[in-house]
């Protein structure tokens, strides 16, 4: 055998000496690195104490390996590991072999007899547990082997008997992971090898360490995940680990048991201690919800979590999840739910409490009463009173999820939802306005729950007043008290926040829309219009008073009786609103009017089909352009563009992609203007003045790319070639430019050199869609890649400039959904006349709100730019919190930015802005072995660039000096 | 027999004077020490003459602990410690320590300043029974001596609230005090592990009472609050100094806070303004949102609340005043509700319970003119409402607690006998464990069977892994070996080893017994045979034919020779030591079955 590794080492050497003497052959500029297997070695050998050969290796994990070196550093390691004494440094190399196996490219299965050969003569229990774990990257690397799959859960079920819990854990998480699926009738006609992994897995269950035992319900969790189908039998040995003295069990417990009753929903099993028998879905159902009291709060926030997803529960054990029976001094009382529906249905609903109200009533059985139901009994009562708040939230998910499948039962938690509203942490309150909005459909709120959620209108948060207009959206109400009420109570939310005036509007007009007959009997209240007599005309740019207006007309238009009682001035305000916020205003059919809108609406719709043809047709025009002469061409892409940009303007829909296009033709007509220039023809001496167009074409051509490659979301890998392959062209124009107008070879190296590593990275980026570029740019480049290489700075120059002249205008596919990124600035208005006053030298804090579109990942991308007036430019960074999520595609952000100055004599506007942070090197994908390593910390993405994506908004400050 | 005997000197049967006796494995620890509110003669403190008539209680008690700061708790303690005389350790949580004098100044105050009483305790042993406490952290293990240790766990229901676990050896005792299982605005739920002790002791103070969510109530009392304030009313909320009066501000201030409120909030100066100084000290003890957010804000640094000054009664506008006492029996609350009752604008809110013949019982029962002293009679045109926050576990509460501790046996104080035996019949009747609910002066005794431990030598367990597979977790397993009992210490080791260490020689213990089989032949063929025989059916041992014509299976000795009488009878000679008894009886008695024929 060791003659054997020697050899392997020799050959590794010698290999190396080979490639040098390659490389120094063909003179390649490239360092290449010595081989691994060789230099670990020769530090091994070094290596005087265990713990220097643990620094080596330690030295060593930090570097990657390539696929083809990998067999002979596990060669190295191995060798070593046998000659090794020290546990720690055997434990290392252990843990590397792990990680070596799961190098993409390398096959592990020419390791795997050696692995289990040291398994056998290891003592050490913890360099066992790490094998094992080696054993487990290479079996799943070999996924599809049956024989060492079978293998290696022989060598686990022969360690399952080891004193020490990890390597039992290992074990475990071995036969989770490999244990075979089915026992196939090939392993049947082996006989031993066919072990049913369950019941192997299943008997320590009981085991007598906790931690085993919950990675036996890992293993079996994981049997699951894989496909296997667990037996029924699990679901009693499931339950009885519920009531073990650890956590982590109990929690392991909770979600096997789920796992169970999703498999076997309809068996029924036995309750004990009565004949009766109940399906399992519903034991489980019930076993659970006991868990939701347990006494720790992980355990808790998991089967809170889980009873949300069992939908198949019978509805009858649904709602006890609900009831908690109350009583005093053994009499049964009612709960204040019930009471408030009692009075409401009573007809008096707004009675002061009297002491004794709740008085109990009836007596009760004191032998009906069972205090601890190991049924469902009050398990969200319990769930959403907890001390924890993530287990409250977790008892909210639990409840939307279940009242989304059963509409009785979303009637029933109701209440409780409601009472969430009060909670006192923002969180929670936030989590269970958004829960009875998903379950809105199913609902119609009482007067009386209706009054509790239109209290919560007055919270500080504007989070949660915007989530709850967001619920009033979608809200049936039963009666127009409930109408008027809700109306009062925004209208008074209003006066209180001015701000959330939109907010306010866009939810009374669905209020309007979806309650026209509530809404036709308050009409004339509303509107304050008395039968004889004229009253005044309301301020037309009251908020309050639009806002009624809004309600109204929305309402009005599906009740076409309500514009009868409309005065004479309300159609002429609904002329002006219809006019300024036609969002809001619908078109409605007045009597004796024209219909103001009737016009646009219909032009909409049958004019898609040709626009999106049309926009075909004039990029197939284009795109057949080399062989035009460049006078045509240029004239053509002008056209071109310009149709692209109109045609952006009227189809909102289509504007995504024909900006998108209209902005790669723009690149592509910069390139053929800058080519075209005299320039080229005149000698060297006079090109400084008029190299200005050619560099500067470069420099937008640059701007552009990054525009397209980060400002449109839905832009794929197949556009992304493109853009970079335009931006190379950008950098080659760049380079020639440069190379014209400098005098001197110096600074043209480090550029030269710089664009060929640019070509470099573009080819290792881009080597899957090389084929797609035949006969561009880069193709022509790539060939003459070995010459450009040895080449000198001039004759690279030249190279590049017949290149560019003869490369083809590449084709760029139309991606299926893209949308330009954009972002308006509500706030600050920009439209103040009195300046924000401040001493010089502090702080002051101005709130920005604005609406993001289409922005991925707006937490890391999204800045806000500070222009001063004497150019100062500020870029802050918004925090993640900072950035809401209310729709997809859709982002908000509100946040405060700080401004400070030294003193002006004059108020002046500064300007605010966003601005898209991009970074292009973000794109190069990571080797698994430096994420898997240890102490390569991930280097934080860095900004490369900026965009500005939003129109800038000019505040008026004023920096007063400081008073001495 | 070894027992936990237990009796309460207070709170057995009753709420108030909660003072329990409980001896543990020679060990006396007195669990809490209060008084009665009902009583102004000697009733209203525990009969101390209980636990000894002549002789020091110092010698008597191992130690004190006072579960929380209420005086139905701690009321007693400078009396017990002072003037009846006790000198040894009292154990509280640190909250406690530092709020218990306070409330004890101020209850001596009332009894001498007040009600003018002679032979009561002074501040200084109020002062010198303070030296005596010992402070402890939640989940500490306190060694009170070598073998009595104790750990106290949350309990909620106040500020520094603690439920207690007291242990000896294998034996424990988890006294709960009061506590509360539901979280509230200031505190959270008590928390227990699974200790599993020989006895809890419960309070049972609403043993039949399962409460409606606190969600409900909490709405309701602020819903009242907000619509009389914009109406331009007053609200005056009588409550005592402590607990209760800190939950209701805290949700009030996070209610203004909320809904941007503006109307003041007055809490009345004294007392309530010194607790809740110690309030904002002691954050850990409070729930998780106070301690979680306490870093930007201590929840109990009030914005809106204010210290209240006697002027502001008259201000006019809308406003919010907390008030003692809770009844409205004297002081402030009294003062303020006369000066509001005549406004129908104006609310009284009150928020516990209130005892017969105080203002409040009266108006709570729906009395709208009172007569006050000087024969003056008040008509109360303000609204009054109820609302009950209380802060003790209910009966599912109590169960849930019982179902955490899993104890042996329960044994339920604080609470009133009728509703008691409702939940001794439940526990017995869902956990199956025994539950008593003694009254006071009466001894419960619960015998247990302390398990003993016995440290067992390495080599020996090693040797006994070696022999098997791993031991079955929960199953018993057979294994050979020698006790040794020395300096109350128990060992297990190896035979040799005990012998070598008690100096012993080895004697040997050898069984023998002779098998008369009839057979005619010689003896070395009977021994051949023998061996043929065993050979064959004592496959997995080791089966040897010896030169000089005996047979041995492992170490037993098998010996033919002929009877010395009748030639025709053989007599098979088996010998074995004690060790291999039971292959040794089983080999005599397969012997005796007789040999096979052998197909001659």
């Amino acid at each position: 055998m060791a003659a054997h590794l020697k050899k392997r080492v020799y050959e590794e050497f010698t290999k190396v000496v080979q490639q040098q003497q390659e490389e120094i052959a063909t003179k390649k500029l490239r360092l290449t690195k010595p081989s691994k297997s060789a230099a670990l070695h020769v530090d091994l050998c070094k290596a005087a104490s265990p713990a220097d050969a643990l620094q080596y290796l330690l030295q060593f994990a930090r570097k990657p390996v390539e696929a083809e070196s990998v067999e002979g550093v596990v060669r190295i390691l191995l060798e070593h590991y046998y000659k090794e004494n020290d546990p720690s440094v055997r434990l290392k190399i252990a843990s590397l072999l792990g990680l070596l196996s799961k190098t993409a490219g390398f096959s592990p299965d020419c390791i795997i007899d050696d692995a289990i050969n040291i398994l056998q003569n290891e003592k050490s229990h913890q360099v066992l547990a790490q094998l094992l774990d080696t054993l487990l990257a290479i079996g799943t690397k070999l996924a599809e082997n049956q024989a060492i799959q079978t293998r290696l859960v022989d060598v686990a079920c022969k360690h399952l008997t080891d004193t020490s819990h990890g390597v039992r854990n290992k074990c475990l998480q071995l036969l989770g992971n490999l244990g075979s699926l089915e026992k196939s009738v090939t392993k049947d006609a082996e006989g031993l090898t066919a072990r049913d992994v369950q019941k192997i897995i299943g008997d320590y269950f009981s085991d007598q360490d906790p931690r085993v035992r919950t990675a036996a319900i890992k293993a079996m969790l994981q049997l699951h995940e894989r496909g296997l189908k667990l037996h029924q039998t699990v679901y009693n040995q499931a339950c009885k680990l519920l009531s073990d003295d650890y956590e982590q069990v109990r929690s392991a417990a909770v979600q096997l048991i789920w796992v169970v009753s999703q498999l076997y929903p309809e068996s029924i099993v036995p309750i004990p201690s009565s004949n009766e028998e109940i399906r399992l879905v519903d034991d489980a159902f019930g076993k659970i919800c006991h868990m939701v009291s347990d006494g720790s709060w992980v355990v808790r926030v998991q089967a809170a979590k889980l009873l949300g997803s069992m939908e198949q529960v019978s509805s009858h054990f649904l709602e006890q999840t609900l009831d908690k029976k109350l009583m005093s001094d053994l009499r049964r009382k009612r709960t204040a739910h019930e009471r408030a529906k009692e009075l409401y249905s009573s007809g008096e609903f707004s009675s002061g409490r009297k002491w004794g109200d709740d008085a109990p009533k009836e007596e009760i059985d004191t032998g009906a009463v069972n205090l601890i139901e190991s049924g469902a009994c009050g398990a969200f009562v319990h769930g959403l009173e907890d001390e924890m708040y993530e287990v409250r939230i977790a008892a909210v998910e639990a409840l939307c999820m279940l009242a989304q499948s059963s509409p009785s039962f979303a009637e029933k938690c109701l209440d409780f939802l409601v009472d969430m509203f009060n909670d006192e942490i923002e969180e929670v309150r936030l989590q269970s306005i958004h829960t009875m909005r998903k379950i809105s459909n199913n609902i119609t709120l009482r007067e009386d729950q209706l009054d509790t959620v239109l209290a919560v209108l007055e919270d500080s948060s504007r989070d949660i007043r915007e989530a709850l207009h967001e619920l009033l959206c979608c809200t049936n109400v039963s009666t127009k008290e409930g109408i008027h009420l809700a109306l009062v109570e925004l209208l008074k939310n209003l006066t209180k926040y001015p701000t959330d005036r939109d907010s306010i509007w866009k939810c009374l007009k669905f209020l309007g829309s979806r309650h026209p007959t509530l809404v036709l009997p308050l009409v004339p209240e509303l509107l304050s219009t008395h039968p004889f007599f004229d009253t005044a005309e309301p301020d037309m740019d009251d908020p309050a008073y639009i806002a009624v207006l809004v309600l109204i007309f929305n309402a009005a238009k599906t009740c076409p009786t309500m514009p009868a009682l409309f005065s004479d001035h309300t159609f002429r305000h609904y002329a002006y609103l219809r006019d300024s916020l036609s969002h809001l205003v619908p078109a409605l059919r007045l009597p004796g009017r024209k219909l103001v809108s009737s016009a646009v609406s219909p032009n909409i719709t049958p004019h898609e089909d040709p626009s999106q043809q049309f926009l075909q047709q004039s990029l197939e025009r284009v795109y057949s352009l080399q062989h035009l002469d460049p006078q045509g061409a240029q004239e053509l892409l002008e056209f071109t563009i310009r149709d692209l940009q109109r045609l952006g303007e009227l189809q909102s829909e289509l504007a995504g992609v024909a900006d998108f296009s209209a902005t790669y033709l723009r690149c592509q007509l910069l390139l053929i203007k800058a080519l075209q220039e005299k320039l080229w023809n005149v000698a060297a001496p006079l090109y400084l003045k008029q190299s200005d167009l050619a560099s500067a074409a470069a420099k937008q051509i640059m701007e552009e790319t990054y525009k397209m490659e980060f400002m449109y979301s839905g832009v794929e890998n197949k556009q992304v070639v493109i853009i970079h392959h335009m931006r190379l062209q950008a950098k080659a124009l760049q380079l020639i430019v440069t190379a014209r107008t400098t005098r001197g070879v110096d600074p043209l190296f480090g550029m030269c050199e710089k664009f060929l590593q640019e070509v470099d990275f573009f080819q290792r980026c881009f080597i899957a869609d090389l084929p797609q570029l035949q006969d561009s740019f880069v193709d022509k480049l790539l060939d003459l890649m070995p010459r450009l290489m040895t080449s000198k700075p001039a004759e690279v120059v030249k190279i590049l400039q017949t290149m560019l002249r003869q490369s083809t205008f590449l084709h760029l596919p139309l991606p299926e959904q893209i949308h330009k990124a954009s972002a308006t600035i509500i706030e600050p208005a920009g439209e103040s006349d009195n300046p924000l006053r401040f001493t010089s030298g502090l702080v002051v804090a101005l709130d920005v709100d604005a609406t993001l579109e289409h922005v991925q990942d707006p937490q890391s991308t999204v800045k806000v730019q500070v222009l001063y007036p004497d150019g100062q430019a500020q870029m802050i960074h918004p925090k993640p919190a900072d950035f809401r999520n209310p729709g997809p595609g859709r982002h908000r952000l509100i946040t405060q930015v700080y401004l400070s100055h030294a003193a002006w004599t004059e108020p002046c506007q500064v300007e605010v802005r966003l601005l898209l942070a991009y970074n292009s090197s973000a794109r190069i994908p990571k080797s698994p072995w430096i994420e898997g390593g240890e102490g390569s910390p991930q280097v934080e993405t860095s900004i490369e660039g900026t965009i500005p994506f939003s129109k800038p908004v000019k505040v008026y400050i004023m920096p007063k000096p400081a008073r001495r | 027999m070894p027992e936990i005997r237990v009796t309460p000197l207070g709170a057995g049967q009753d709420v108030g004077r909660s003072c329990i006796l409980v001896s543990i494995a020679g060990k006396n620890v007195m669990l809490d020490c209060g008084m009665h509110m009902g009583f102004n003669d000697d009733r209203r403190f525990p009969d101390f003459s209980y636990i000894t008539q002549n002789g020091r209680l110092t010698d008597f008690l191992d130690c004190v602990i006072i579960s929380h700061f209420h005086l139905d708790h701690c009321g007693a303690l400078p009396y017990f410690s002072e003037m009846v005389g006790y000198d040894g350790p009292i154990y509280m949580t640190h909250p406690t320590q530092a709020i218990c004098p306070i409330l004890l100044e101020d209850y001596r105050k009332i009894a001498v300043d007040k009600k003018g009483e002679a032979n009561f305790f002074t501040s200084q042993m109020i002062k010198d029974c303070m030296k005596k406490v010992v402070a402890v952290h939640l989940h500490q293990t306190v060694q009170v001596d070598d073998e009595l240790e104790i750990k106290a766990y949350y309990a909620g229901h106040v500020l520094g609230a603690a439920m207690f676990q007291i242990k000896v050896g294998s034996e424990s005792v988890v006294y709960t005090g009061d506590y509360n299982m539901t979280p509230d605005r200031h505190l959270g739920a008590a928390w227990i592990d699974k200790c599993r002790p020989n006895l809890l002791i419960t309070e049972s103070t609403y043993a039949t009472t399962i409460r409606d969510s606190k969600r409900c109530r909490e709405r309701d009392f602020l819903k009242k609050v907000h619509e009389t304030v914009e109406r331009g009313g007053k609200v005056l909320i009588p409550v005592f100094a402590l607990g209760r009066a800190q939950e209701l501000c805290i949700l009030l201030e996070t209610f203004w806070e909320r809904m941007n409120l503006k109307v003041p909030i007055y809490f009345s100066t004294g007392l309530t303004e010194k607790a809740n100084h110690y309030y904002k000290l002691f954050i850990t003890w409070t729930n998780q949102k106070i301690r979680k957010t306490f870093v930007q804000r201590n929840m109990f640094e009030f914005k809106h609340i204010k210290a209240f000054d006697r002027a502001f009664a008259d201000n006019p506008g809308p406003m919010v005043v907390f008030a003692t006492p809770g009844m409205l029996h004297a002081g402030q609350s009294l003062q303020i509700f006369r000066k509001w009752a005549g406004n129908e604008k104006n609310m009284v809110i009150m928020p516990g319970y209130c005892v017969q013949g105080t203002v409040g019982h009266k108006i709570l029962s729906g009395q709208r003119k009172l007569e006050m002293e000087g024969r003056q009679v008040l008509e109360v045109k303000m609204q009054v409402e109820y609302m009950s926050f209380s802060a003790h576990a209910d009966a599912k509460g109590i169960m849930q607690l019982v179902g955490q501790a899993e104890p042996e046996s329960v044994l339920l104080v604080h609470g009133e006998a009728k509703k008691m035996e409702f939940l001794r019949q439940k526990i017995e009747q869902e956990f199956r464990v025994s539950c008593y609910m003694p009254a006071n002066g009466e001894t419960v005794t619960l015998p247990t069977s302390p398990s003993i431990p016995v440290g067992i030598s390495l080599g020996l367990l090693k040797q006994e892994m070696a022999q098997g597979l791993l031991p079955e977790a929960k199953k018993p397993r057979l294994l050979h070996g020698t006790l040794i009992m020395k300096d109350s210490s128990f060992r297990l080791v190896s035979s040799e080893q005990a012998l070598k260490e008690l100096g012993l020689a080895e004697h040997q213990l050898r069984f023998t017994c002779r098998v008369h089989l009839q057979d005619t032949r010689k003896e070395q063929e009977m021994a051949l045979r023998v061996y043929s025989h065993l050979k064959s059916t004592l496959k997995d041992h080791c089966v040897q034919h010896l030169p000089d014509g005996s047979v041995t299976v492992e170490s037993i000795l098998i010996q033919a020779a002929a009877h010395s009488e009748d030639p025709g009878i053989k007599v098979l000679l088996v010998s074995w030591t004690y060790q291999d008894e039971e292959l040794g009886s089983f080999l005599t008695t397969l012997l005796k079955k007789g040999l096979p024929q052998t197909p001659s």
